[in-house]
């Protein structure tokens, strides 16, 4: 598989003493190439991972609505999200290309399969887990079906759901890193080169950095929404 | 929305679930007066839940009618129907994600009422029925099993329905607290006077909160129903007398007060309020072994004599 060519290829001769020797991390090369290669790549990383987090969460949402209307048909879908987390994710961005070629749509297709299962479970349990007697107060009390998925199961389903985000989305941050492999994108690729680049250190920890501090983020981001949306879960009794 | 206290009417009311030989509820036909508190007891599998159920369709009919205040229940939409019936359950069933007064406005929200209305709905309800208003902003995980019933029946209350049901309200309290709860409740209908079907499994509070009681058998057949005293003093059948209980001279010593009895000139001896019940007279006059007891006004002072001949 071929390589996007990369924004800016370190060079060895013409750096800092650090940089020609391969140091273990070299802050002038991070310097002078923020703007030139690692924001770009975060930015795109950023990028790629929104799109499949979201649309995995719709398709999910959707799967979940079936799965729990239909309960026959959650065995299935379960099956179904189960296999395609299991495909080593390597194989199967190879096993697209045929099919999408080298575009992002592969790389998205591939990012989507992974977080469907563990958005689909979590979803669907959580709606299980709703007490009957809450259920059962609202349709006597003169809910709608609609209604009571809407105002009662959806959100009681919403702590579940979160942390099923939570692991999606720093999974798809972390497994976005081999997306170069079709398409030079995100922060794989600055890693992909420095493969290339006899192993240059500093590029490689630089932008694996990056990817950590990017997963990280989005987690502590999600954990603040998750207590915004969610007030009823820390008001145990006093 | 709707407003004070409704006649139902059960006629012929039967549940057959398929493929059970025996009926859940077995053409089942009373009628509850407006503003009275009607109980369904019985062992389980008398049938009583489901019958109640009906009412609200929870469970669908298999024939026969259920009619309030004269209209069919089948003849309204189900949405509205439940709408205007108070329903309370031995779970609670309290929407854990919602503040105490969000889960008191729920039918009114479904009325479209606005925040405003709610919220003064909802203290007065609070209050109504016992909980310091500031009770409104918690939610339930940060309640009491005793709180929590409270607002389930302020939830029930809020839409001013002239119908409750109250399916084993109170099972789930502890003893104390339950007794409590069932004080207020009687209080509370003294009140709102609301028409109430109220199951049980409990004999004892069968007696005290009930105007009627219907005894249900299994099979879902109605044994007797009659008011508590009636129950007590003429059970129709062995089925009736052995589930009122062997004690059900006793029992019905406890639906009257010494206010009912003709009292004896005033003697001194162990000192009883005229307030209290004929089975708590009988008791003291047990326990203390004394002959005879010097009953009391409000003031404290005596005003009269009971012994054991003037009481059974």
């Amino acid at each position: 598989m071929l390589l996007g060519a990369g924004p800016v290829i370190p060079n060895f001769g013409s750096g800092t003493s650090c940089e020609v020797n391969n140091g273990w991390f070299c802050t002038s090369w991070v310097r002078a190439h923020w703007g030139d290669t690692l924001q770009p790549a975060l930015v795109q990383h950023v990028e790629l991972s929104v799109l499949a987090v979201v649309i995995g969460l719709a398709i999910a949402f959707v799967l979940a609505l079936v799965g729990f209307r239909w309960r026959l048909l959650d065995p299935p879908i379960g099956v179904f999200s189960d296999f395609l987390y299991t495909i080593p994710s390597l194989a199967l961005f190879q096993l697209l290309v045929p099919l999408t070629g080298l575009s992002v749509l592969t790389v998205e297709i591939a990012l989507v399969s992974y977080t469907l299962l563990i958005l689909y479970r979590n979803l669907i349990e959580g709606l299980r887990a709703v007490p009957a007697d809450v259920v059962e107060a609202a349709r006597g009390s003169g809910f709608t079906r609609m209604q009571t998925f809407l105002r009662i199961e959806l959100p009681l389903a919403l702590p579940a759901l979160l942390a099923g985000l939570r692991i999606a989305t720093v999974s798809t941050i972390s497994i976005a890193t081999i997306a170069p492999i079709v398409i030079a994108k995100g922060l794989g690729n600055p890693i992909f080169i420095a493969l290339k680049q006899n192993t240059f250190k500093t590029e490689i920890f630089a932008a694996g950095g990056l990817a950590v501090a990017l997963a990280l983020t989005a987690d502590g981001l999600l954990v603040l929404a998750q207590r915004g949306l969610t007030p009823w879960t820390r008001r145990a009794r006093a | 929305m709707p407003g004070q206290a409704a006649e139902l009417v059960f006629d012929e009311a039967t549940k057959q679930y398929e493929g059970r030989e025996e009926a859940a509820v077995d053409r089942l036909s009373l009628t509850v007066p407006a503003g009275e508190i009607c109980v369904l007891v019985g062992p389980s599998g008398g049938g009583k839940t489901t019958a109640l159920k009906l009412v609200n369709r929870l469970i669908s009919l298999t024939s026969g009618d259920i009619r309030i205040d004269g209209i069919s229940i089948l003849e309204q939409d189900v949405v509205e129907l439940r709408r205007s019936i108070g329903y309370v359950i031995q779970q609670v069933g309290l929407f854990p994600h919602m503040t105490v007064e969000a889960n008191i406005g729920t039918v009114p929200r479904l009325y479209g009422r606005s925040k405003s209305w709610i919220h003064a709905r909802s203290q007065e309800l609070l209050e109504l029925v016992g909980l310091d208003p500031s009770y409104a902003k918690r939610y339930p995980a940060q309640l009491s099993g005793g709180e929590r019933q409270r607002v389930g029946l302020a939830r029930a209350l809020a839409g001013n329905p002239p119908l409750m049901l109250m399916d084993e309200p109170f099972a789930a309290i502890d003893p104390i607290v339950r007794a409590r709860l069932q004080d207020e409740f009687l209080r509370l209908h003294e009140e709102v006077r609301k028409t109430v079907v109220f199951v049980t499994h409990d004999i004892d509070e069968a007696i005290k909160v009930g105007d009627r009681i219907a005894i249900l058998r299994p099979g879902g057949r109605l044994a007797q129903y009659d008011t508590p005293a009636a129950i007590l003093d003429h059970p129709v059948d062995d089925f009736v007398a052995q589930f009122v209980g062997a004690d059900r001279a006793l029992k019905a010593l406890a639906l009257r007060t010494l206010v009912d009895v003709v009292l004896g000139p005033p003697a001194d001896g162990p000192r009883i309020a005229r307030t209290a019940s004929v089975r708590d007279a009988v008791s003291k006059l047990i326990e203390t072994r004394a002959d005879s007891l010097a009953v009391t006004d409000d003031d404290g002072k005596i005003v009269g004599s009971v012994w054991l001949e003037k009481l059974v």
